[in-house]
């Protein structure tokens, strides 16, 4: 893309036209204050080479997945990604496309969303998904709109242990809102207390959000965090790791009302923390609430099978400030990346992505464990990642396990807790996950 | 388009009509308002027992491309919604008889023939 100059001419010659004196003439509404009185704080221009040299330097200081061993998660996953992903992901016609405004020049787009919505209704064991959102925290931001919206009621109970960074995400859609307010649920040994979640839901709940594996990658108990939510009225909003339903059940068989999760595990890169993918289902009783884009199948009149964007009054381009949501793009490119990773899977590839990292994540728990001065925090089920009490402070640990080409895991002092959060994906193998043992052992 | 002379018209393209007891109505969208909008998909009204102050909005009627607020012609309270409008086509079809929406329990009858008859109606939409 062109930098497009504007000399001193075409700018007086801009003023002239519309009959302004000056560029400050432009700005006279932002108060003399704030502005800034001086040059641009800039580094001195570069020739192409020595810009290149520069950039080359910043990005060696980087430590990626691709030189060193990870067992990074807590809510991005290092599992592996299938060549086939980038060079189909890579043709211009999918990474040039912008949602188009005439949506059905672009069937080839609107197709791959669509199978994309297909394998999320499948994969969750919903009705309807749609094109996606921008990340899984703002899927499940919108999914509690969504219920204040439909049951008229504010409060948003949290069942156990959900993602602090999406917590967060969530207190601020909140805020924005101007309504809504969250309630904890108390935590026993790593995940939501089933008694404590009977005595907070009742006629002013919303919602009962959980998310599964949680946090800590701990299994919660979400059969009773849907029949809490049941007792009251309030629809129930999962949110699961994608990866996790190779192995465990579906969130429709369990009776969500609205399923989310971030969908990074399904062939996206770490990134730096994006861009992610927001997975967002429901059942077909809510298909009229629901946030973000949504594509269809039809026919023309001609009779061929043809793709849609459907039920787009719900949205704000006609709805205005009734819209469902104030959001009506998606994740294009990240949803294609999730469509092509799982058609490479197949049923049964994501059932061996999710078994091979279980059982890798609980070979190593036990290791650890095992270790003197090492014990696991929770002894509930986990899936696969598992929270780690250290003999050193966690971010020793880590800092120890960097120098040794190991990033050891996520320490949870980030977010006030003790302990290493450490997740396990098929990618590891035996000898790294030995080697890891043996590393901490000489801590 | 046919502009029934026996209702009451509102400038928003509703219809009422004053039943026999005289303090309950039915309310409709008319047959230009119908026209217009084009097919009809879906329409949303509040429940009974909603108690609604004139041109207080009480739901929306969506078509394909479009989807409009429905305002009450005057104030009273929902009674009943149509329940033949899962199949929303039927406004479309029958917007003054089988099409109509919710039926209002009126709270001054005398509010009715204050609206628009069919003559000032007819005026309005240059029919």
């Amino acid at each position: 893309m062109p930098f497009i100059v504007n000399t001193d001419r075409d700018r007086e010659e801009m003023l002239r036209s519309i009959g302004a004196a000056s560029f400050d003439d432009l700005i006279t509404d932002i108060p003399e204050e704030i502005r800034l009185k001086k040059a641009l704080d800039l580094f001195p221009a570069l020739s192409e080479p020595e810009v290149m040299k520069l950039l080359e330097g910043l990005a060696s200081a980087n430590r990626s997945t691709a030189g060193y061993v990870s067992f990074l998660g807590g809510g991005a996953y290092d599992h592996f990604i299938p060549s086939a992903i980038k060079s189909i992901v890579s043709r211009s016609e999918f990474y040039t496309a912008y949602t188009p405004y005439q949506a059905e020049v672009s069937q080839g787009t609107l197709q791959a969303i669509y199978e994309y919505q297909s394998m999320m209704c499948r994969l969750y064991g919903m009705d309807v998904a749609n094109a996606s959102m921008y990340d899984g925290a703002t899927a499940l931001a919108e999914a509690v709109l969504m219920a204040m919206n439909i049951t008229g009621r504010e409060h948003v109970v949290i069942a156990g242990r959900l993602n602090p960074f999406t917590e967060s995400v969530l207190k601020t859609y909140l805020e924005a809102s101007g309504h809504g307010a969250i309630v904890q649920n108390s935590l026993d040994n790593g995940t939501g207390s089933v008694d404590g979640l009977r005595m907070l839901v009742g006629e002013r709940t919303a919602a009962v959000v959980v998310q599964q594996p949680n946090f800590y990658g701990c299994l919660e108990n979400v059969e009773a965090a849907g029949a809490a939510a049941g007792e009251c009225g309030a629809l129930f909003i999962v949110s699961a790791d994608p990866v996790s339903l190779g192995m465990l059940e579906a969130p429709g068989n369990y009776g969500a009302d609205i399923a989310v999760g971030e969908g990074q595990p399904l062939g996206s890169r770490q990134n730096f923390g994006g861009p992610y993918l927001g997975i967002f289902t429901v059942r077909q009783a809510h298909v009229r609430k629901i946030p973000g884009r949504l594509v269809g199948m039809t026919r023309d009149r001609d009779g061929n099978d043809g793709f849609i964007l459907t039920l787009q009054t719900r949205e704000q381009h006609i709805r205005r400030e009734k819209a469902t949501s104030n959001i009506c793009t998606n994740q294009a490119l990240c949803a294609l990346q999730a469509a092509v990773y799982l058609s490479l899977l197949g049923k049964q590839g994501i059932r061996e992505v999710a078994g091979q990292s279980a059982v890798k994540a609980h070979y190593l728990a036990d290791r650890i464990a095992a270790l003197p001065g090492y014990a696991l925090k929770f002894t509930a089920p986990f899936f696969r990642e598992f929270v780690v009490e250290t003999p050193l402070p966690a971010s020793e640990v880590v800092g120890a396990m960097l120098d040794k080409g190991i990033f050891a895991g996520y320490d949870l002092s980030a977010v006030g807790e003790s302990g290493l959060l450490v997740a396990v994906t098929e990618k590891r193998t035996r000898a790294e996950l030995d080697q890891f043992v043996a590393l901490l052992g000489e801590l | 388009m046919s502009i029934p002379e026996d209702l009451r018209y509102t400038k928003d393209h509703e219809w009422i009509k004053l039943l026999e007891d005289g303090s309950t109505a039915l309310v409709g969208i008319t047959g230009f308002a119908q026209s217009e909008l084009g097919d009809i998909v879906f329409v949303e009204v509040k429940p009974a027992g909603t108690k609604l102050k004139a041109h207080e909005i009480f739901g929306t009627v969506e078509a394909v491309k479009t989807v409009a607020d429905l305002f009450a012609p005057v104030a009273g309270e929902i009674i009943e919604a149509n329940g033949a409008l899962d199949a929303a086509e039927i406004v479309n079809q029958d917007p003054y008889g089988e099409g109509w929406l919710v039926k209002m329990k009126i709270d001054d009858p005398s509010s009715v023939s204050e609206l628009l008859d069919a003559a000032a109606y007819r005026e309005l939409t240059g029919e």
